[in-house]
């Protein structure tokens, strides 16, 4: 089956560009580029333009709320809120303190997790890598046990031996955060195999930035995929910078769902800053995968508004570029769809705001009381089956 | 107890453990139809069929991960390098998958895989084909190491490794196929994990040898023995955990020990049991513990320069009898 390429919803940020090698103009220009402290995005923002956008996209968005409950609009709203308020008291903590290492964020990113996860069932997989407290969250596991982690407690999912880059949630198939650039594409092709040897109908959602695109890792995953037929879905959050190298610098073919056709694999590109948009096409995936054991690679374009981690003073894009994608927030964007279709009203969404508000806080509380792991911790978990050396 | 080869006692193990346990399969470059490259997996693919005996692409580092994946949703993968020098392609996910998942998931996902494949010396194949790695992952906690010497061996401790819930890297020697030995009939024959075997009493030196080693400090113990000095030749079988007590235990009877291996020597296996050696037993040794190592080069092509860097008979005497005093 040939890959199908729907049109682009987002305006390209890139120049639209083919397989072909580049000119020796486009090479030159892409050379000017990578000076030290050039700015590569544009400085200056077309208001008018941006505004076009921005009621297209929510034209967009109405049309796809037609049909669609009430109370799942306002789940899939709480879930993004929810998500932004814990990432910005994460950068509170961080900054004051209190949480170690590294820290990434997923703020910008919301719509993408909660839209992917939507069309999921609950037993289904989620892989990701290390932006992974969002997709934790939207996975279903508690705020509680999110920060309690980054705080590095023992009541954190991993018992306080994962942190920031490795959440997990067997029950609730939440396969971890993986710190290796690219490290959980192989993984979630393996689980998607063993669903498809077991002979049951999940299906695994595999989350990763578009720098891991370069990697070995996702081109082999995505070659065994697709010949073996796995029901694997690759999500590719597009948010144009592997840490702070642009894409226009990292890789020569920039549209990444086009990638799909060397492997003969489904596709499509999708609107990261629309839930719903995300939502459908993950749906279609899923599908595919649920019915014909058929892998997809969606790349979803978003931004992230934060630096790549808490440490990154972001000098390598403009404040004009962030601030133009702010104007397309996805939480922005979705409310104010959703008020205009009379699905809620400003005081319903105040109330939501203060409902996750008291979450974040009560998770802060949680983290702060409960106890740092056992010292004899130090030396569990290493082996499910250890060998006593003095057993003898 | 029949006299079967190593390659045929690792054959039968596999069969043994695909029959046992649905759960278990095995995948690998040329595993099924080609019957294996060095024929390990024989008439499995018939045997088993194709969703329990894989190809795969040669595609290291993603059927490694794949392996590890479906470990962690409830499979138990047998992965097989078709030697491990390819399987240096696949550290990222042994090292920072399979052997860290257990720990940084705070106890929620053990790895049930094994890697296994030949490794050490081959015949005249150069440096990229032909080199010992078992110390790169005894390193890692998180990873069991095991590299069996012999046809019983190899068919218990295969056995013992794809019933082990943690990843296991099982590395057979490429020149050791063929060798011959007796193993037990019994279907559930398995040997544990972590045990030395004493491959031969003695009492006056200690000689601590793995995989293509153990015979040739056998055959040394031979020479040895007409020349008057009695060696207890002891194979730890498993690497991590090393059973070091079965050394200690030895040390403290004969006082001397030599350490015999076919990798480098630098940072290698030798150099950690001696080390451990000096810190449990440094009042029971008569002499400085002997190491004998592979040369410290890549691999040559040339015969006589591979001959030069593999240890043999002769290096192992001489050590024995410089740390017995003897010359």
């Amino acid at each position: 089956m040939p890959a199908r390429l729907p049109s682009l919803i987002i305006r390209p940020f890139m120049s639209k560009q083919t397989a072909a090698p580049p000119s020796a103009a486009k090479a030159e220009e892409q050379q000017s580029s990578t000076g030290a402290g050039v700015m590569d995005a544009p400085t200056d923002v077309d208001q008018e333009q941006l505004k076009r956008e921005r009621d297209t996209a929510k034209e967009q968005q109405k049309d796809r709320l037609a049909g669609l409950s009430p109370d799942h609009l306002i789940e899939l709203y709480r879930q993004m809120l929810l998500i932004r308020r814990f990432e910005e008291k994460s950068a509170e903590v961080y900054v004051a303190g209190k949480i170690g290492g590294f820290c990434h964020l997923y703020i910008g990113q919301e719509a993408v997790g909660v839209g992917a996860i939507a069309a999921l069932r609950k037993d289904d997989y989620v892989l990701a890598s290390y932006r992974e407290h969002g997709l934790a969250l939207a996975k279903g596991m508690s705020a509680r046990s999110i920060m309690a982690e980054l705080f590095g407690k023992v009541t954190g999912c991993s018992r306080g031996k994962g942190g920031s880059m490795h959440m997990f949630d067997k029950e609730l198939g939440f396969l971890g955060g993986h710190a290796i650039v690219g490290g959980q594409i192989p993984l979630a092709t393996g689980t998607a195999f063993a669903s498809k040897y077991q002979g049951t109908d999940q299906v695994t959602l595999c989350f990763f930035g578009e720098a891991a695109v370069n990697q070995g890792a996702f081109h082999e995953s995505l070659n065994m995929a697709q010949l073996w037929k796995l029901p694997c879905i690759y999500i590719c959050e597009n948010n144009q910078y592997g840490m702070g190298t642009s894409l226009a610098r990292a890789m020569s073919l920039r549209d990444i769902a086009q990638k799909a056709c060397a492997y003969e694999m489904a596709a499509e590109f999708v609107d990261g800053m629309d839930v719903l948009a995300v939502r459908e096409a993950t749906m279609r995936a899923v599908e595919r995968a649920r019915k014909d054991y058929l892998p997809t690679l969606l790349e979803i374009r978003t931004y992230r508004f934060m630096g790549h981690s808490m440490s990154d003073p972001g000098n390598y894009r403009t404040r004009a570029e962030i601030e133009k994608y702010q104007e397309r927030d996805p939480i922005k964007l979705f409310s104010a769809s959703l008020l205009e279709e009379k699905v809620v009203d400003e005081k319903a969404l105040e109330e939501i705001d203060r409902k996750v508000r008291e979450e974040v806080e009560d998770s802060l509380r949680f983290a702060e009381e409960s106890p740092v792991p056992d010292p004899e911790e130090l030396y569990t978990n290493v082996y499910a089956n250890p060998i006593d050396p003095s057993r003898k | 107890m029949a006299t079967i080869t190593i390659r045929e006692a690792l054959n039968q193990a596999l069969r043994e453990e695909l029959a046992r346990d649905e759960k278990v399969f095995l995948m690998g470059e040329e595993v099924a139809e080609y019957d294996g490259a060095y024929k390990v997996t024989k008439g499995l693919l018939n045997e088993f069929g194709p969703k329990r005996v894989i190809d795969t692409p040669i595609t290291e580092l993603g059927f490694a991960g794949l392996g590890v994946g479906a470990a962690m949703a409830g499979l138990r993968p047998i992965v097989e390098f078709m030697t491990f020098n390819f399987s240096i392609l696949a550290t990222d996910q042994i090292i920072n998958s399979a052997a860290k998942m257990l720990y940084m998931s705070g106890g929620q996902f053990n790895i049930p895989i094994v890697f296994r494949g030949p490794g050490g010396s081959a015949f005249q194949v150069s440096s990229q084909h032909s080199q010992a790695l078992e110390s790169w992952y005894a390193y890692f906690p998180g990873l069991k190491v095991v590299m069996p010497s012999t046809p019983a061996d190899a068919k218990g401790l295969l056995k013992s490794s794809i019933r082990d819930d943690d990843p296991v890297i099982f590395i057979e020697q490429e020149r050791m196929y063929g060798q011959k030995g007796e193993v037990p009939d019994d279907p559930d024959f398995t040997i544990p994990l972590g045990v030395a075997d004493i491959k031969r009493e003695g009492t006056d030196v200690t000689i601590v040898a793995r995989s293509l080693m153990v015979p040739i400090a056998l055959k040394a113990a031979e020479t040895l023995e007409q020349q008057g000095v009695s060696c207890e030749v002891i194979d730890p079988r498993t690497i991590r955990p090393l059973d070091i007590d079965t050394i200690v235990e030895s040390v403290k009877k004969t006082n001397r020990l030599v350490v015999a291996e076919e990798s480098h020597p630098i940072c290698g296996v030798n150099a950690e049991i001696s080390a451990q050696i000096m810190e449990r037993a440094f009042d029971h040794l008569d002499a400085p513990v002997k190491r004998v190592s592979g040369a410290d080069v890549p691999m040559p092509y040339a015969k006589n320069l591979e001959t030069l860097a593999l240890p043999d008979v002769n290096r192992i005497v001489a050590a024995v009898r410089e740390v017995a005093y003897l010359d």
